[in-house]
């Protein structure tokens, strides 16, 4: 049956019609995860040498078992932000003679393929060996330290399923899981209750006690059987799991007549964005990503590369226009074909997207003044990156979704729908974030700050001059590539 | 109204539209029937240019079609479900495209108003999305959708599937009162032959996209084309 299965994916990976797009990003990931992997291994062979130096007289085994607890909620946030889960396309499989149970199976085993399996083993094999090789404990306990901690990656591994899943249905399922780590960190942090030294005495005793690793491997069969009750109890399209039909809120959007001619379509717009799951969930993350300045300008190391503040300028007045835009018109690829045969000029269709991607890189720019408390230059550095985003990385974007073939399923059940959550929409983001960013680099090297910001607001500036022109340009390009656009829409893909 | 000229359609070297010509003059209602595969939506999709033919050029009040977006403005259709956006009320729906043609909120209720038999209480005031409302109903919405802005030309592709026995005879009034007015060109293209000859002043049948009857309606006219896709 996996057989099946196995073919069905390559057949529906080389078959749809971008997968030039994807096997371009394919390759652009592969270089990442070498980078990563290199990372990983560097870090698992430094790990036992650095401990012994940096903490004389302590068993370096110890102390990382006191930090497994931080690391595995490390990686279950970054994977919940970066890991894309497995998808299958369950319609057609629905009414014919497989049993739910193998489609289930196979999904979830599915993503434990997964590059981010790879990585803690890269860690914890060197650290473990460095361990038998030193002769701190038998060389038995370790392989089964080893094995637990492996154990352990898969929990987050399955945790992370878990939550990815009701998160897509309902956000507020996330809050608590972040209430708790908060709670749990700042317990810690104030020596109320040291969760550090819970995770040491434990994983210390699997150390002494191979037979506890029965512990671990439970709680992962545990996981595993409660995604495979959740999967199996979702195992249904929507129409007929739905027994109550949302009931229709309609709002009064007359207010967004003032923008004149590009109004209807920025309502809808914002319709869209409002009724469905998929695009709803890009303006939580906006908001989250506004506390991203938080973690970078209290952290003294970046003090003095004012660079890397134009790298998180753009993100956090940009993030939502990056998630958005990166799929225009994707958006609209359900009535695609309703939107061409109708009577509207295609810059006026862009102009709408681009009011809208302006508006929300204006809230954010307003949302992040309080920055202004690291200094002056901070709010320079934001506000001169929201210019920017208004003038270059607008039109960029759009004239990138020119390309855009993906249908986007708005109303497919949470179920299977994670198309643009994984790593691929931040690489997406990568140049609209660098290139602003090397300039900077090089004008701050060659001359200093305040003139960077100057160059980098003067850019965007002569953008928004220029924009009835490009988006002229652009329109011109969507207009030609509109029947490879409708084509590409009207397959239906996972 | 619309002339057709030398048009063929080919997907990987197959042809499955041939058209060598085809005029179809203002006021006419056509009905395009055909089985499977016949090249009635092709065609419909190719006079909306939302494919490019591989030879020849659609006409369409003296603007050809894929050259020119200026058919636009009175050229309505409804080809399917994918031509209605799913998380819109059927009066949200009504209203965008009353905005895209250039029509208020005044004129789109008074047009509700006058099909409120057809959607037999079962469209409007619901409080539910389009995506919610089962195919017929949604049909419904995109059939009247068709008629906002007084179009000159109204493309619609088989209406009458997925429809209730009495809203296919409503549906076939309103069509009937749109041929008798002599500004509107309509093209309904379906399976159903008897419909078809019914609402329709004159019948092409297609088959493996070439034409391969044109006639005026007449009595006659269902028993020959009965005849002619008889088994």
């Amino acid at each position: 049956m996996f057989k099946h299965f196995i073919n069905l994916e390559l057949k529906a990976f080389f078959r749809s019609a971008s997968v030039g797009k994807s096997i371009g990003l394919k390759i652009l990931m592969g270089f990442l995860v070498v980078y990563f992997l290199l990372v990983f291994l560097v870090l698992g062979i430094a790990l036992y040498p650095m401990l012994e130096k940096v903490f004389p007289g302590q068993k370096p085994l110890t102390i990382v078992n006191s930090f497994v607890i931080f690391w595995l909620a490390f990686e279950l946030v970054f994977r919940f932000f970066m890991q894309s889960l497995p998808v299958m396309n369950i319609k057609p499989l629905l009414v014919l003679p497989i049993k739910k149970e193998s489609v289930i199976h196979f999904v979830l085993l599915k993503s434990l393929i997964s590059i981010y399996n790879i990585f803690p083993l890269l860690v914890i094999i060197p650290f473990g060996v460095f361990n038998i090789i030193k002769g701190n404990d038998g060389t038995l306990n370790m392989i089964v330290w080893m094995f637990g901690m492996y154990i352990l990656a898969l929990i987050v591994n399955y945790a992370n399923f878990l939550i990815k899943k009701k998160f897509a249905e309902n956000i507020k399922a996330f809050l608590p899981f972040v209430v708790l780590g908060m709670v749990f960190f700042g317990l810690d942090y104030f020596g109320v209750f040291k969760i550090t030294t819970l995770s040491g005495v434990v994983l210390d005793t699997l150390v002494l006690q191979p037979i506890l690793v029965l512990v671990p491997i439970l709680i992962l069969a545990g996981f595993y059987f409660l995604n495979f009750k959740y999967l199996k109890n979702n195992f249904y399209l929507d129409n007929s799991l739905q027994s109550k039909v949302e009931e229709a809120k309609t709002s009064d959007l007359s207010w967004t007549k003032r923008f004149g001619e590009i109004a209807p379509f920025l309502q809808l717009d914002l319709k869209m964005i409002w009724r469905n799951k998929r695009p709803k969930t890009t303006i939580w993350i906006s908001l989250i990503f506004l506390a991203y300045g938080l973690m970078i300008y209290t952290n003294p190391t970046y003090k003095d590369t004012p660079a890397f503040s134009v790298l998180v300028g753009i993100l956090m007045t940009g993030v939502f226009m990056i998630n958005y835009g990166q799929f225009v018109p994707s958006w609209d690829s359900n009535y695609y074909g309703m939107m061409m045969s109708q009577n509207i000029p295609m810059k006026q269709y862009l102009a709408s997207k681009a009011g809208l991607m302006s508006v929300s890189v204006v809230i954010l720019a307003i949302l992040s003044t309080p920055y202004l408390y690291f200094g002056w230059n901070v709010l320079a550095i934001n506000l001169a990156c929201a210019t920017y985003n208004l003038g270059v990385n607008i039109p960029v974007l759009l004239f990138a979704g020119s390309f855009n073939k993906k249908r986007i399923d708005l109303e497919k059940s949470p179920f299977m729908n994670y198309q643009g959550t994984g790593a691929t929409q931040w690489i997406v983001g990568l140049p609209l974030m660098l290139i602003p960013t090397l300039i900077f680099y090089g004008i701050y090297k060659l001359i200093n700050a305040e003139v960077a910001i100057i160059v980098i607001a003067t850019i965007g500036v002569i953008g928004l001059v220029l924009r009835n022109y490009l988006l002229n340009t652009i329109a011109a390009g969507y207009t030609k590539r509109k029947y490879a656009t409708i084509n590409g829409f009207k397959q239906q893909e996972n | 109204m619309i002339q057709v000229n030398q048009l063929s359609k080919k997907y990987n070297g197959t042809t499955v539209l041939n058209i060598e010509h085809l005029e179809i003059p203002k006021g006419q209602s056509l009905g395009l029937v055909g089985n499977n595969g016949a090249g009635k939506t092709t065609f419909f999709s190719l006079l909306l240019d939302l494919i490019q033919p591989s030879t020849g050029s659609i006409i369409n009040n003296g603007i050809l079609v894929n050259a020119s977006e200026d058919w636009k403005p009175f050229t309505a259709a409804f080809i399917d479900e994918s031509f209605l956006i799913g998380y819109l009320t059927p009066e949200e729906y009504f209203y965008f495209i009353g905005d895209l043609r250039g029509q208020n909120k005044a004129d789109i209720d008074a047009l509700l108003e006058k099909y409120e038999e057809f959607f037999n209480g079962e469209i409007l005031k619901n409080k539910k999305y389009l995506r919610d409302l089962s195919k017929g109903n949604q049909k419904k919405v995109g059939i009247i959708a068709t008629l906002i802005g007084n179009p000159e030309v109204v493309i619609l592709d088989e209406p009458f599937a997925n429809l209730d026995p009495t809203t296919v005879n409503r549906l076939k009034k309103v069509i009937k009162e749109l041929a008798e007015n002599k500004d509107i060109t309509i093209l309904v293209s379906s399976h159903d032959l008897q419909h078809t000859v019914e609402v329709c002043d004159r019948i092409v049948a297609l088959n493996k996209g070439e034409i391969v009857k044109d006639i005026q309606t007449s009595e006659e006219t269902l028993q020959e084309l009965e005849m002619f896709f008889a088994v």
